[in-house]
């Protein structure tokens, strides 16, 4: 059974700082589709449209027909392990740091055999496990074997957390603790067992809500940090910035207008400032510093998340310039991502649908409750996946977006 | 036309072997192997540069070169060209090409020639960029190239046979045996089974001991007409019968045999001999359980038997069924693409008598195995040739 994984001790500055390095990552093009299925935690092998036969390796032609209609479908994952090997040598220097290295062999129940890093739960061949997609530290799709079911502290295997983001012992920043959403993360994270959450306030003078009682948390701490102002996210990034692990940007500016409801461009600057601009100033200050520790040690820093909206895929006319202000701030999230990824650090783009929030009262149902919003993150966290949708609404919208954008566009332009 | 029966390969001679010696590391090119290993041919045969009118090349590292660049860069011009990139089935189908080529009339003296350099960083190059699927689907596991791979055959192997780490270790044992007389091999010590025992785990169940060494070398024979082969006063073997396969068994969930399970019965029809006939077998050995797979898919001890045969036979030169003469790639080295040819030119001077080493007494019959190209989960070339000395 793995043994659960304990607080680390306080680094000791003389010993040697484990650097970021990826496991490999090259792919071809036709293997992406499966980290196209495992950033948002899904399971995705390529069937065969004429004959049904499932693949893997991923390929460009059926090897039982030769169709070339490949779709790629959710997996159960169910299979057998037939065989087994400890790693002890590796050519690659990611793994090089990291043997011993467990491997599998797993005869999935659809057919083909597949290669797995293999959980430490799971016992010797032969024996059912189930297989799952996890994104590595480069960010690509790779398959794991876990014990068919569920064992204790099974999220602190060593060569799993590698994979993941979870919060047990990490330090958290939650960049807003004012809203009902950034107090629901910080009990989420906490209950998850981060170790330390600063939790920022811009208006210390301001008594909001709950936050009093929050700061009472013993993992919490509040500290001030107004992200449209360049000096306070210096300010508070030198303070805490090397030891923050997982950072959770939630601040948000959110007002209910389109072009022509509210004249002039003060709160779409304003929108801007906060959600796309406070982003790029968080990235400037604490991504460097983040990113130098990908790989330190147990509590690394391992994640950056964004709280984004569903707006951000497709313009929602009635709330228009929000909308825009997401769609920058998702773009720019893309470029963090891109320029995080030497260091293995996982930007998390979170798409809600409306927030059961202030801003959203004359919205109709369904709306998401801050904790189920809270829980999502969580999860997206435990689970390593990079892109959420939560709530009905955004998994509705996102379905529509995928079968034809255009079609989205005239249906949210009719109200 | 109808073919029912495969034409046979009367007429055909195999002479000349060759060795570029091996080492460890190397900074010069796969080109000067294979540009060595041609001069030697030359050098041995007495022919001349231009009279070689067919060549068949395998490299892994030639690349951006192909086969034909290699004709411009050794001042070649032959009227036949084959690239053959089957890594450990090279020899053997190199030979095949080469001998329907004679023939045919499409060549008169084919050079086949296999050679790679091993720069200190190279083998984690080419292992990350083998193949399509094994950047995709295997590499990013743990990056243990072959020995991850072959770890799974022989975790599966021992399983479902049996087999000890003993038993794979005394394979190793008596090619380490054969390879102190052979002045190629890399490894010159002596190996008892303790220290094999012992060695350091690299793959678990694999051990140093079973895992092959890459190095730098390359190998080279020359096919062409028997009557041209005496007529140039060369010592030379015929070829009674060979076989390739490649991608056989694709729905084994697990590689537990190889594609001569398809085609052995074709072969020992062909060549008029069986495996008991052989006076020695070259078999593909970069691990122990490929070895012993081969043993029972060429026939040699029936399927599931193998643990006892390991147990009944020495494997040495001096012994009973002496198996890789010159130590196989486990003591020799494995160089590339040369690898899929060091059990083939083995054979060819054991039965021209012109051992390096030591000499199997009076062998007659040779049979000499390839396997090749671990792609993805498992090895997907093999083939086979019965070999017999040219007197006949």
């Amino acid at each position: 059974m793995t043994q659960p994984i304990s607080r680390p001790k306080r680094k000791n500055p003389v010993m040697r700082t484990r650097q970021s390095v990826l496991p490999p990552w090259t792919r071809s093009r036709v293997a992406l589709g499966m980290t196209a299925a495992a950033a948002e935690g899904r399971f995705e092998l390529q069937v065969c449209t004429t004959c049904g036969a499932a693949q893997y390796p991923p390929r460009e032609a059926c090897h039982r027909c030769l169709s070339d209609a490949l779709p790629w479908r959710e997996q159960a994952g169910g299979g057998e392990l037939i065989s087994q090997t400890l790693l002890r040598h590796s050519h690659d220097i990611f793994f090089r740091e990291r043997v011993p290295w467990r491997l599998g062999m797993v005869k999935l129940d659809c057919g083909p055999t597949v290669v797995v890093h293999l959980h430490g739960d799971v016992p010797a061949p032969p024996i059912r496990v189930r297989v799952g997609a996890r994104l590595d530290k480069a960010g690509m799709a790779v398959l794991v074997g876990f014990p068919d079911k569920d064992v204790p502290n099974m999220a602190d295997d060593r060569q799993l957390r590698e994979m993941t983001c979870d919060p047990k012992f990490r330090k958290v920043l939650v960049t807003d603790g004012k809203t009902a959403v950034g107090q629901a993360l910080v009990r989420s994270l906490a209950a998850a067992g981060a170790d330390l959450i600063w939790v920022g306030h811009a208006e210390p003078w301001k008594r909001f809500p709950g936050l009093v009682e929050l700061g009472q948390l013993p993992q919490v701490t509040l500290v001030p940090l107004d992200v449209t102002d360049a000096r306070s996210v210096k300010e508070i990034a030198g303070e805490i910035g090397a030891k923050v692990d997982i950072l959770v940007n939630n601040v948000e500016f959110h007002r209910a207008h389109g072009i022509a409801s509210r004249y002039g461009t003060d709160v779409a600057r304003v929108e801007m400032d906060v959600n796309y601009l406070g982003l790029l100033r968080l990235a400037q200050e604490f991504g460097p510093v983040m990113r130098s520790r990908g790989a330190d040690g147990q509590s690394s820093a391992v994640a950056w998340v964004n709280m984004l909206s569903i707006f951000a895929i497709a313009n929602f006319p009635a709330h228009g310039t929000f909308s825009a202000s997401k769609a920058a701030a998702y773009s720019l999230s893309q470029c963090l991502r891109a320029e995080m990824h030497a260091s293995g650090l996982r930007v998390i783009n979170v798409f809600p649908g409306p927030v059961e929030d202030e801003w959203n009262q004359l919205l109709p149902p369904p709306k998401l409750a801050p904790e189920a919003l809270a829980k999502a993150v969580v999860g997206a966290l435990r689970d390593g996946v990079e892109d959420v949708y939560p709530g009905d609404v955004a998994q509705e919208w996102l379905a529509r977006f995928r079968q034809s954008p255009k079609v989205l566009e005239r249906e949210l332009a009719a109200g | 036309m109808t073919i029912k029966t495969r034409a046979g390969y009367e007429g055909v001679a195999v002479a000349v072997p060759v060795t570029v010696p091996y080492a460890r590391y190397s900074i010069r090119s796969t080109h000067w192997f294979i540009a060595r290993a041609l001069a030697e041919l030359l050098k041995d045969s007495g022919l001349r540069k231009s009279e070689i009118d067919g060549v068949c090349v395998s490299g892994f590292l030639l690349f951006p070169d192909t086969a034909v660049g290699l004709m411009q860069h050794l001042g070649v011009s032959p009227r036949w060209l084959d690239h053959i990139p089957m890594g450990g089935a090279s020899g053997v189908v190199a030979l095949r090409r080469a001998a329907r080529a004679v023939q045919s009339g499409d060549a008169e003296i084919v050079a086949c020639l296999a050679g790679d350099t091993n720069h200190v960083d190279s083998f984690r190059h080419t292992i990350a960029s083998f193949s399509q699927f094994a950047r995709d689907a295997v590499y990013p596991y743990g990056s243990g190239g072959p020995n991850a791979s072959f770890a799974f055959l022989t975790d599966y192997f021992m399983r479902m046979t049996g087999a000890r780490r003993e038993d794979f270790g005394k394979l190793c044992v008596a090619q380490r045996a054969n390879a102190l007389s052979f002045p190629h091999a890399l490894f010159k010590k002596p190996l008892s089974l303790a220290e094999y025992m012992d060695a350091r785990p690299i793959a678990e169940p694999l051990h140093l001991f079973d895992c092959v060494m890459p190095c730098a070398g390359g190998e080279g024979f020359l096919v062409m007409a028997d009557a041209r082969a005496r007529a140039l006063k060369l010592r030379y073997t015929r070829i009674l019968g060979t076989i390739e396969r490649h991608n056989a068994f694709p729905d084994d969930p697990i590689q537990m045999r190889g594609g001569w399970v398809l085609d052995r019965d074709s072969l020992y029809a062909q060549a008029g001999v069986g495996p008991k006939d052989m006076d020695f077998v070259q078999v593909y050995d970069d691990y122990p359980v490929i070895i012993a797979m081969q043993l029972e898919d060429l026939g040699l001890c029936a399927k599931g038997e193998v643990v006892r045969f390991i147990r009944d036979n020495t494997f040495t030169l001096n012994g009973s069924l002496p198996l890789n003469t010159s130590g196989g790639q486990l003591s020799v080295g494995q160089a590339g693409a040369a690898g899929g040819y060091l059990g083939l030119v083995e054979a060819l001077r054991q039965l021209t008598g012109t051992a390096l080493g030591a000499l199997v007494p009076d062998a007659r019959h040779g049979l000499v195995s390839g396997f090749g190209m671990i792609n993805y989960d498992r090895g997907l070339c093999s083939g086979a040739t019965v070999l017999a000395r040219g007197d006949r």
